[in-house]
């Protein structure tokens, strides 16, 4: 193998801010959120593409950041946890508190980012649609029972407020 | 966990991804959602120089009624399938399995194509297109060919594609919407399946197969010939772990995989016989 790896040049928005960085191709996406756009929301859970603490929105659908390369998100458009409301609190985020849909916070972030795409695609989901579409992210305070609530709570809210 | 360094390629082509390839040789792997591969980089199994990203050639992403059977692109990806309604009207075994495929996020970005072509047998889809008798269309620099699906999983993580050869087009035969049920078994939600059971009827006559009960997707040959013969779905399902060769591993012991197929395979059948 060659010393020295050629940088690959990539240009994303991010939470609405695009910015150009060359990387070291095998740079994963959530390394390069963390570390060189300094969101630190996104969490490194596993960091083996089962926990999904590290999911954010990648042109607007979930998706697990330590198993993408940054390389392959180069022209897409990312939401983290810190872009998500627009003014004060995405509804899901609300959905989160008021049902305290979290324990020790850890896989919050991810579950929020997951909730929102399962939502965009399952308006009207069933108690069991929740469960089955949060399936991919892992509360390892096994606190999912307000979890699902609050993702229900979210889902009626935004029927209400679109 | 950071993959081994790699050279990073972007083919904007097909011709490119294969020509590319050619040039690279056997170092180089393809990279289209990356569910599968960058997982096994992440951990060092697989440590290619280079990865030539096929990701952005949309041109490879539809299900399209071809008349006799549906074309599918190598880089359609899962979430596609699993609300593709030509493929549901068409071919709905295809479309319930992929919808359980990994997780919403792996559904997201993972791809047919690079499911099938990286050759894993603990994947769900490479043993539905194994019981349809699928067709794989395979490009190289020299050309296009056309690789069966019984011919196509040589062992594991290989397959028969050549190492200048892409995956391009994935042909099913059109089997309508009836008559076909999987069977999952595994410890966490979203994980590889531990053994996985396929049971779906073609033409009249129930095809059986197998994942991860052998370094490759499996027919379950002695079922659907007992079957064939008459026997009761509770009485084939016993002939399900003959010729299989499944691994010991932290999830499950190879005699306990062979319990795990019987079991399977017997309520996948009498799920589609009710």
């Amino acid at each position: 193998m060659s010393g020295m790896i050629p940088a690959v040049l990539i240009s994303m928005a991010v939470n609405g801010s695009t910015q150009a960085h060359e990387v070291e191709p095998r740079t994963l996406l959530v390394q390069f959120l963390r570390d060189v756009w300094g969101l630190t929301g996104t969490k490194v859970g596993c960091d083996t593409s089962s926990c999904g603490a590290c999911t954010v929105l990648v042109d607007s659908e979930s998706v697990k950041s330590c198993t993408m390369l940054a390389a392959q998100a180069d022209g897409a458009s990312i939401t983290t946890i810190e872009g998500l409301g627009d003014a004060g609190w995405h509804p899901v985020q609300n959905a989160f508190h008021t049902e305290h849909g979290l324990q020790c916070g850890f896989c919050t972030a991810g579950m929020v980012m997951a909730a929102v795409s399962f939502l965009a695609e399952n308006p009207d989901p069933t108690e069991r649609d929740v469960r089955l579409g949060l399936e991919g992210n892992l509360c390892r305070c096994t606190g999912y029972h307000n979890i699902v609530k609050a993702v229900l709570k979210a889902a009626e809210s935004m029927k209400v407020t679109p | 966990m950071i993959p081994a360094a790699f050279d990073y390629v972007r083919a904007d082509s097909i011709d490119a991804a294969t020509t590319a390839l050619a040039e690279y040789g056997e170092d180089a792997k393809l990279l289209a959602g990356g569910m599968s591969l960058l997982p096994l980089m992440k951990l060092r199994l697989a440590v290619p120089s280079v990865l030539i990203d096929v990701g952005r050639l949309t041109d490879l992403t539809y299900v399209k009624d071809a008349g006799d059977h549906l074309a599918i692109g190598a880089l359609t990806r899962h979430r596609y399938l699993e609300t593709s309604t030509v493929l549901a009207e068409q071919c709905g075994v295809l479309r319930a399995v992929a919808a359980e495929v990994g997780d919403n996020q792996v559904r997201h970005r993972g791809t047919l194509g690079g499911s099938v072509a990286h050759g894993d047998p603990a994947s769900d889809l490479p043993a539905v297109l194994l019981a349809l008798d699928a067709t794989f269309v395979a490009r190289s620099p020299n050309g296009e060919r056309t690789i069966k699906s019984r011919d196509f999983f040589v062992g594991f993580l290989e397959t028969a594609l050549n190492p200048d050869e892409m995956l391009t087009e994935i042909r099913v035969p059109k089997v309508g919407h009836t008559g076909y049920a999987y069977e999952k078994f595994n410890r966490r939600a979203q994980d590889w399946a531990i053994v996985g059971a396929l049971a779906t009827v073609v033409d009249g006559a129930t095809r059986v197969s197998l994942v991860n009960m052998g370094t490759t997707p499996l027919r379950a040959t002695a079922v659907e010939k007992a079957l064939a013969e008459g026997a009761a779905p509770s009485a084939a399902a016993e002939f399900a772990a003959e010729s299989t060769d499944p691994s010991s591993d932290v999830t499950a012991t190879a005699e306990y995989r062979k319990h795990l197929a019987r079991v399977l395979v017997r309520r996948a059948l009498e799920r589609v016989a009710a």
